[in-house]
Parts: C-alpha cells; structure tokens; sequence
C-alpha cells in the first residue's frame, strides 16, 4: 500500500472542498496538517488532564507533569539525542534560533565572527545581525553555487580564529538542497566555534540522529512535523548548555532567586522560562508516534518520489523555471519554481482557484531570492498525504497557467 | 482545467485586461512627482511618475514588477489621477480602484491594490 493510500483518511481536513475542488495541500513546508491523533491527543489533554506542571502538589498537575515530560522522552529518542536534558521545549525554531542568539550573543566581543550562509531563512539571519550588531561583532556568510549547494570552498575560507558560530538550515526551505552537516559541524569544532542547525525542513522528513550529526544545537518546529503550532524544539549538547548562562528569565528556569540574584534551575528547565504548551508538546508526541509508525525511511522515500515527479514534470513545461539541485541529487520536499511572465502570487492564486494550495513570495529568504535574481517564487511541499495524483494535479493546473490571465 | 476555469479567484475581466494590456504602463521623462515603494510582503515594486501643471496633475505613469492585481491597480490610478489636482488625487482610495477593477479582493491581496495609493501620496509629498 502506498503512504498516503494508508495516511490521507487520517487527516481530517483533506476532506475539505476549496473553491469547488477537493484539497490540494502542498505547503507543508509552511505549516503540514495533523493526524486525528494529534487533535485528539490535545483535546483529551484540556478535557482531562490539563492543570500547570512541575509545582502543582495535585493529581492533575501530577498528570500533567509526567505526560509533559514523556512527550520530552520521545523526542529525545526521535531524534536520537543522548540525553532528555538535551531537549528544551521552545515556541518554534524562530524562538530556538533566537534564544540561541540572545544567549551566545551576551558571550560574543568585538570582532568575533558569525558564519551563516546565503541560503538561510530569516530566522537564522536576523538574530544573528541583531547579536552581532549589538557586541560589534562581524557576520559572515558562505555563498551558493550556481548549482543550488554551498561553496563548500569558501565555506572552509570563511572560517577563522574569531568564528564563535556557525549557523546553517540542514535543509533549505527553498532549493530543497541537502547541506553536509556533519561535515560542517565537525569543521565548526575544529574551530572552535558553535555549531546551530536549523532543522525546520528536516525533521518533518528526514530520520534524524544528534550523535551522528555531532551539532551542538539544532532547532525545529513541531508544526512543520504533523504536530501544533507554538512549540518547538531546541537540542542542545548537554556540555554546551551547562556553560551556557540561559538567556531569557522567568518562573521555571530557577532554583532560587533573590531580589539580586537567582540560582538556575538543572538543564532542561534552566531554558525554558514560564509556563510551556503543554498540550502542544502532547500533541508533538502524538505526531512523533504518527511518523515512527510509518517509519522515517518510508516517509523520506515517498516525499522523494513525489518531489522528483514535480521536479521532472515542471522542468518539461515551457516556460516553467525549477529552482535548486537536479532531480537526480538528494533534496528535501520542496520544489521552488516560476511561470514566465507570471508573479509568484498569481500563480499561487490561479491555482487556488483549483483548490491547490502553494506558497509563493520570497519564503522568508530574501538575501537567497536576490542571489537567485527573482522577486520571489512559487513553491510546492510535500508531506506523509500527498499522493502521485495530487502532483499530476498540480502539473495539470501549471501547464495552463500560461494562458490564465 | 480551462483557462477560464483557472482564471477565476481574484482576477477580474479588468484586472486581466490591465494586466495584459496596459494603458499607462510606461516611462514619463520630465516627470515632476516620482515615487516607488515594495511591499515587503510579496516583493511587488511600484514606481509612480507624475507630470505636474500648476496644481494639476497632467500625466502618469508607472513602471514595476508586480502581480497582476498591483499592475493593473497602478495602471487604474494613473488614469484616476489624471486631470485632477493634487488635492483630489490625494482622495482617491482603494474603494475607488475596487470599483474600477470589479474584483473579489481578499484581506491577503489587498495590499496589492492598495501599494500605488501609498506611492501615490509619497509622489505628491502627502502623508496617507
């Protein structure tokens, strides 16, 4: 049985009629959708179990503690990190990328570097502007090949005695392109500065591993991976954190506090200031279960047969751009295209017309839409749900394009 | 899928009648008002170029890269503004060009629409 034969009648609002054509949702790079089992995980919690964790000398608050702590469990097995300290809860990857930002940025003095790269999302540059603007610190970034992957040359060039982080998506939310992580990270160490992966493209599809990785930070969303919004995951080695200062005060992230001082709390809670979505983390645990009983690799292997589908029936309409690494190359879910003579959001609206649902502007990566010389692109992604039909659909649709408006 | 199926959505008969053929579309030398701002939102660029005589404004155009819905917005307002004096090219609003363009503009797009009003004040030095 094909992956999403067993997965779309999970997914309750692909039953949606948009525009008098069924649902044809290919922006899961932005937000995917969720199973039944992550509304129900959510809803069982409020219904049943909900009261404030980790003070509450109750039954409820009890509950509420232990499930919100396995769901932390099963995200430290998810993604294979050593220990469940390495796990802080976080309110996406913006807020993880942010936080580390504001944390290591107190640490950084003038005329230490910041490594990012040209094809980095928003998230992963403007903290890092913010940070080094405010220590005179210096930020850099490595460039792009023509082919859609990173000057691996310059990367090496870039990378002196005063880099203290290096920070780059594991994959890009437009090109798609793959970056050598591990390769990265190990290089970062060498120099002795940090690493920080932004993994919001990869964790919905990709089997992930933090010891083989050997990153000292990596951020995703659990919105992006079939769970809720407002709540993210920030890995973290656990050596790093514990000389880390935390960043950002509240309740929760203390042992003892004085009007002049305050003693953190043990790792994780010493980054997680304030109440957390608790039902979002329950309902991030319910989307892990989801993926892991498909299994990753099965995932990873049908989001690739259908990103090479769109990849080879787009390039063969006239007219119709494709962005980032060829087919034949290892990609994420995405494919960034254009329509000649057409604006990203026309495109992206005629084809709501059709009840297909794309993204189109710059995906919060201008500095990468200026180097790819365009005002911004259409782009459609893909999750566990999408079927070959769906793309054919879609193929359908932007072959007429041309002749629309 | 037709190509009037797929034209439906926001794109009015106006709207695709000015996006193809543009009446105002064009460089004005001598201009004495220009203006051009983005929209951060889509990347759509819109640059306003007004001919002034006296108090009136004697000419427009506008050049860009922009969705169809901007293009054919500016394209409306240049022909709006034409003829009238700065004052009163400083009152036309999005109600106006909605009227014109007879199109079902979601909240999402009417930043679209509503991009040449804002270079238009910029051009004439008003504040909107």
């Amino acid at each position: 049985m094909r992956l999403d034969e067993l997965t779309r009648p999970d997914f309750p609002i692909l039953e949606r009629v948009v525009n008098g054509h069924p649902l044809v949702y290919l922006d899961s790079a932005a937000s995917s959708q969720r199973p039944r089992t992550v509304i129900e995980a959510m809803s069982q919690y409020y219904a049943r179990s909900h009261a404030n964790v980790h003070r509450s000398i109750h039954t409820l608050g009890e509950e509420a503690t232990e499930l919100y702590e396995a769901a932390r469990d099963r995200v430290q097995r998810f993604i294979s990190a050593q220990h469940r300290e390495e796990v802080i809860f976080t309110r996406g990857t913006t807020d993880g990328l942010s936080l580390l930002a504001e944390t290591i940025g107190r640490t950084l003095r003038a005329g230490d570097e910041v490594l990012i790269t040209e094809l980095e999302h928003h998230s992963n540059i403007v903290p890092w502007q913010l940070a080094t603007r405010d220590r005179g610190a210096v930020l850099k970034a490595v460039p792009l090949g023509d082919d859609g992957t990173l000057d691996l040359g310059a990367f090496e060039r870039l990378i002196t005695r005063r880099t203290r982080v290096v920070a780059f998506a594991h994959v890009s939310n437009v090109l798609g392109t793959i970056n050598p992580v591990a390769r990265m990270c190990a290089r970062a160490r060498q120099a002795g500065a940090f690493s920080v992966v932004d993994g919001a493209q990869a964790a919905p599809h990709l089997s992930l591993d933090m010891c083989a990785l050997d990153c000292d930070f990596y951020a995703f969303s659990a919105h992006k991976m079939l769970g809720p919004t407002g709540l993210g995951v920030l890995y973290g080695r656990r050596k790093v954190l514990e000389a880390l200062e935390p960043g950002r005060g509240g309740s929760e992230m203390i042992k003892e506090v004085w009007i002049d001082r305050a003693q953190w709390n043990d790792l994780p809670w010493r980054f997680e200031p304030g109440t957390p979505p608790i039902a979002e983390a329950l309902g991030l645990s319910a989307a892990i279960e989801y993926l892991e009983k498909l299994g990753m690799d099965a995932v990873a292997e049908h989001e690739r047969a259908l990103t090479r589908q769109t990849l080879e029936g787009l390039a063969a309409i006239p007219g119709v751009r494709v962005y980032g690494p060829p087919a034949s190359e290892a990609r994420g879910a995405v494919v960034a295209f254009s329509v000649e003579g057409l604006h990203p959001h026309d495109v992206a609206a005629l084809l709501d017309a059709e009840g297909i649902a794309v993204r189109a502007g710059h995906h919060c990566a201008m500095p990468l839409m200026r180097r790819l010389g365009v005002v911004g692109t259409s782009r459609a992604s893909f999750s566990v749900f999408n079927s070959p039909e769906e793309v054919r659909h879609l193929l359908a649709a932007v072959g007429e394009l041309r002749t629309a408006l | 899928m037709s190509a009037t199926q797929a034209a439906r959505g926001p794109y009015s008969d106006v709207i695709r009648e000015r996006w193809r053929r543009p009446r105002f579309r064009g460089e004005l030398p001598g201009a004495g008002a220009v203006a051009e701002d983005v929209n951060p939102l889509c990347g759509d660029r819109v640059r306003l170029m007004l001919a002034l005589e006296g108090e009136r404004v004697s000419a427009a155009r506008f050049v860009g890269d922009s969705c169809a819905i901007c293009a054919a917005s500016a394209d409306v307002l240049a022909e709006l503004v034409v003829g009238r004096s700065r004052a009163e090219a400083l009152r036309v609003g999005a109600a106006d060009l909605l009227a014109v363009l007879q199109a079902d503009i979601r909240p999402t797009r009417m930043r679209c629409v509503t991009l040449p009003l804002s270079v238009l004040a910029t051009a004439l030095n008003g504040k909107r």
